[in-house]
């Protein structure tokens, strides 16, 4: 039995539109590995350019956070579950020259 | 996936977002948008009958910014709060569609801290609150290649939904 990776909702755009994908793997990371390639539009929202975690990605492994195990060397058995749980975070700071909204009341 | 997006919200949730601005003030507020996505369609304000897709907000979720070093300038939900967040939405047979946050005496346009930490898909309401009064409130979504932000339609309606799914809501 593989190992089932949880697709969050803001993901499932780059994943088919699919909530879980299942992967033969050894270790969070292989497991993340394989669903990055599968879906490759994915992997910039997951992971940095240097190919770290992003400090929003919080992953679990059943439920438990992989920063208080291996990180993604955490190994998994057949049956586990791995979640990706967003974390939201934001603030001013130096205001970005975007387009202006529109809608706007 | 953001073009042409829009939001549809009732006036008094609007309001709510405003006043959590106010009562958070100096402080950022943050909070969860409980919704259903594109499930609703909008008369176009054009009168010709034209109809676009919206996503609605029929909930809030307010939540205790977690940031207490730097709560001025920077708000956090928690994995646990996300959760939490999300079992809420559940419940009522909603998701989360989105979240909202205040800028204290700054503009309503994401920062590039605000960029860098999005998700795709979600809808970030930002309000502005000026010397403790809420001022402009605009919605952006993550473009795909995270590089910038696009805004997103924000329609301030009551009970105008037309329901393209049969689906109707019931304003509080």
């Amino acid at each position: 039995m593989p190992v089932k990776v949880m697709i969050p909702s803001p993901l499932r755009p780059y994943a088919g539109k699919r909530d879980s994908a299942e992967f033969s793997a050894r270790t969070v990371g292989e497991a993340l590995g394989h669903l990055t390639t599968e879906f490759a539009e994915l992997r910039k929202h997951l992971f940095t350019e240097d190919g770290k975690l992003r400090s929003f990605v919080n992953v679990y492994v059943n439920d438990e956070d992989i920063r208080y195990l291996a990180k993604e060397n955490t190994p998994t058995k057949d049956g586990d579950t791995i979640s990706i749980i967003p974390s939201i975070a934001g603030g001013v700071y130096l205001a970005s020259p975007s387009r202006s909204p529109v809608g706007q009341r | 996936m953001a073009d042409a997006a829009t939001l549809w919200i009732s006036g008094s949730l609007a309001e709510k977002i405003r006043a959590h601005g106010a009562e958070t003030y100096p402080h950022e507020c943050c909070g969860a948008l409980l919704g259903r996505d594109s499930s609703a369609v909008l008369e176009s304000d054009r009168g010709d009958g034209t109809l676009i897709p919206a996503r609605e907000i029929l909930q809030l979720f307010p939540l205790v910014n977690r940031r207490d070093d730097s709560p001025r300038n920077r708000f956090s939900v928690t994995a646990e709060d996300v959760l939490a967040a999300e079992k809420a939405a559940r419940e009522q047979g909603l998701e989360v569609v989105g979240w909202y946050h205040s800028h204290p005496d700054h503009p309503a346009r994401p920062s590039e801290y605000d960029r860098d930490h999005a998700w795709p898909w979600y809808s970030y309401i930002i309000v502005s609150v000026q010397n403790g009064t809420p001022q402009d409130m605009t919605s952006w979504r993550l473009n795909d290649d995270r590089a910038e932000f696009s805004p997103e339609g924000i329609e301030i309606r009551h009970r105008a939904a037309v329901s393209a799914t049969g689906f109707s809501t019931t304003e509080k």
